[in-house]
């Protein structure tokens, strides 16, 4: 009985359908993490600024992504959205606002911090060496701060992608919610097959996000050397 | 001359790193209670290594180091014991920066030797008073500069009563005008027969201090003489070479 | 928004709002130890252990909690292997938590320099004590901004255990908005709990902090902030 639970994996479409589920929860952390870098950048350069009710304002924004669950976030959005501004947003829809809004701020905070650490000297050796403010930017402040960013930007990845796993809980049909549909349809042909369904999706989520967080190990190393 | 008790002995120590390249070969050497020997060579000619293998800090390859008739296993057990009698200090001093310099000192002796409180303190007050530092015993070592550092380094090792110390360029990463404060604790060290193997660059310091130098280039011991011989007459080419370097000559 | 709802139903809201507190709590002591006795492994080169401990770390950081919690709850029951929604959960936080927390900890010990270990191994002290009295009390001020961020983050994630039963925040403000339609009532409670728990230990943290950053022996640029 046991040994042959597996095989519930790869009846008929299962394992496709699975797949697909997959690539709408990619879906979501792509399409997130793409607008989190547009607003991030414009954010990080805005809190660099010295206005103090833009930076009080920023902080706040922070803290709240800070200290606020995902999962609440996307409570709020989906069902308090919803009722308020009268859209009906897709699930799939609030979990990229919610991605976004989550990515934009730690974005932005990597992005001023990034901005604030390049030494002044480093502007002043490129216009030393009669490079213009463009040139200066080009060359040397934007390679520097991509190389110093990057690790910490495929962390968020990693993390958003893990994170999309809480969409089913507002009911967006992805790999999880595909796999509860594997198990109820099978629950009197396969009884074990929550455990090969969700195995296999623990091992699918691990597959994807290792890879990422073995380069981001790599790029930090090599940034320390 | 006193009479010689031997307490170190090392023979045919041969030591290298990984990729397979000696950097001790094959070295012997011996050393008296009450001795000063001042080990000397161009840079990256194993001193710093044999140094640390006298010490256990590096593992060995072959050969043996037999301290007073024991022979010094790998073993961490054993390790750790003798180390007690063995004390070392470091170029870059490592003092433990969470604790005052009064916990740096006194951590080992309460830990380790599981001495009694008040001796540990009485005895520490001694060696910090001697070395200048008294008033320092509360601070921690950020606030100290290299030379202190250095010497409450030593009166760390000092208060374990080592029947050996080990020296490893203590001056060298030191200011040149701290160097001087340093070295005049290991001469006073010297004058009351304290068995010490020193590694520097420090000729002049070299000279006052040695009774034996140990030249050692490429891994293997070049010359070993006295200090006067060595510094005015050595006799290998290889060593006057190396003492060449210290000399600034005008360019001919 | 109908106060009267409000005042019916919070205290629901604290009873989960003690359980949360309660499964964070365990959920966080546990990975501590945890952490510690990982990053303590990989320190001391311990062999097979070293092997056994990277592993455990790469799968517990690269996969989703609620995928652990399907797998306990619902995967090995058929197995034979049955635990409460409750168990469930800590081990799931501890499991979780105990990689993050080893992590933090192993940067710490990483920027303690080797020549500490070797300095405190002169004076005769084994291994273990250099570890205990040298290396950890460094290790653990740099990490302490790492590690609040840690606690943050897990008990941050609590909130998927509504997923497996468990009657936390999640779950009490799932069940008002299924079953009365109170939406707004139910969120804004969800949200004013959720505060209540995290500002405090945000604010800690922060303290913390700062604390640890102007401590007498601290090496300010080690400790970077959040």
């Amino acid at each position: 009985m046991q040994d042959s639970g597996i095989q519930v994996l790869f009846q008929g479409t299962n394992f496709l359908r699975l797949l697909e589920g997959l690539l709408i929860s990619l879906r979501i952390a792509v399409v997130s993490m793409g607008l989190s870098m547009v607003l991030g950048i414009l954010l990080g350069m805005v809190m660099t600024s010295n206005n103090k009710v833009i930076r009080f304002l920023c902080r706040i924004y922070l803290e709240i992504v800070r200290i606020m669950p995902q999962l609440v976030l996307l409570f709020l959005v989906y069902f308090g959205a919803a009722k308020h501004i009268g859209m009906n947003l897709s699930g799939e829809m609030a979990a990229v606002i919610v991605f976004t809004f989550w990515g934009t701020a730690e974005m932005g905070d990597l992005v001023r911090s990034a901005l604030i650490s390049i030494p002044a000297h480093q502007y002043e050796s490129g216009f030393g060496l009669g490079m213009t403010k463009l040139q200066v930017s080009c060359y040397i402040i934007i390679p520097q701060t991509v190389r110093r960013l990057l690790p910490s930007l495929i962390n968020l990845l990693t993390r958003m992608i893990k994170t999309t796993s809480l969409v089913v809980l507002i009911g967006v049909v992805e790999v999880v919610k595909v796999g509860k549909q594997i198990i109820d349809a099978s629950r009197y042909t396969t009884p074990t097959a929550a455990l090969w369904v969700y195995g296999a999706i623990f091992i699918l989520y691990f597959l994807i996000c290792y890879p990422f967080s073995r380069i981001s190990a790599v790029l930090e190393k090599k940034l320390k050397d | 001359m006193k009479k010689q008790e031997e307490i170190l002995k090392v023979e045919h120590l041969i030591k290298s790193y990984e990729n397979g390249k000696p950097v001790l070969n094959d070295l012997s050497f011996s050393l008296n209670k009450g001795e000063v020997v001042v080990i000397v060579g161009p840079s990256g000619c194993g001193k710093s290594t044999f140094l640390r293998c006298l010490n256990m800090l590096e593992p060995i390859d072959s050969g043996k180091i037999i301290f007073k008739d024991q022979p010094i296993s790998r073993s961490e057990k054993n390790a750790h014991e003798i180390r007690q009698k063995i004390g070392m200090v470091f170029q870059s001093y490592e003092l433990f920066p969470h604790k005052t310099i009064m916990g740096n000192i006194m951590m080992a002796p309460l830990k380790v030797q599981k001495r009694n409180k008040k001796e540990v303190e009485q005895a520490e007050q001694q060696l910090l008073e001697r070395v200048g530092l008294l008033d320092k015993k509360d601070a921690y070592p950020r606030q100290l500069s290299g030379g202190q550092k250095q010497r409450v380094a030593i009166v760390r090792a000092l208060i374990m009563n080592p029947e050996i110390l080990l020296l490893d360029e203590i001056t060298a990463a030191l200011d040149p005008e701290m160097v001087r404060e340093v070295l005049q604790v290991v001469l006073e060290l010297a004058r009351e027969g304290m068995t010490m193997v020193i590694v520097t660059h420090e000729m002049e310091f070299a000279k006052a201090v040695a009774d034996r130098v140990l030249f050692l280039d490429q891994g293997v011991v070049v010359e070993e003489s006295r200090p006067a011989e060595f510094f005015n007459h050595p006799e290998t080419e290889r060593a006057q070479q190396f003492l060449n370097t210290f000399h600034y000559d005008a360019i001919e | 928004m109908d106060v009267n709802f409000i005042q019916n139903y919070y205290p629901l809201y604290v009873e989960a709002a003690k359980m949360t507190i309660t499964i964070s709590f365990i959920g966080i002591v546990l990975s501590l130890v945890i952490g510690l006795i990982c990053s303590m492994i990989k320190a001391l080169k311990i062999p097979v252990l070293g092997k056994v401990v990277n592993i455990y770390i790469e799968v517990s950081r690269n996969t989703p909690l609620l995928i652990q919690l399907f797998f306990l709850y619902f995967g090995l029951p058929k197995l034979g292997i049955v635990f409460s929604s409750e168990t469930c959960a800590i081990i799931g936080l501890s499991f979780l938590g105990g990689s993050y927390m080893a992590e933090a900890f192993r940067t710490g010990i990483d920027n303690v320099a080797s020549i500490q270990m070797e300095s405190g191994l002169s004076l005769g002290f084994t291994k273990g004590q250099v570890f205990r009295h040298i290396i950890l009390p460094q290790a653990v001020a740099t990490s302490i901004p790492v590690l609040c961020a840690n606690i943050i983050f897990l008990i941050k994630e609590t909130s998927v255990f509504s997923a497996v039963a468990l009657a936390d925040l999640m779950f009490v403000a799932k069940d008002l908005i299924g079953i009365y339609y109170k939406t707004d009532e139910a969120l804004f409670m969800l949200v004013l709990s959720y505060l209540a728990i995290l500002l405090p230990v945000s604010l800690i943290c922060t303290w913390v902090e700062r604390r640890v950053r102007y401590a007498g022996f601290g090496n300010t640029s080690a400790v970077s902030g959040n």
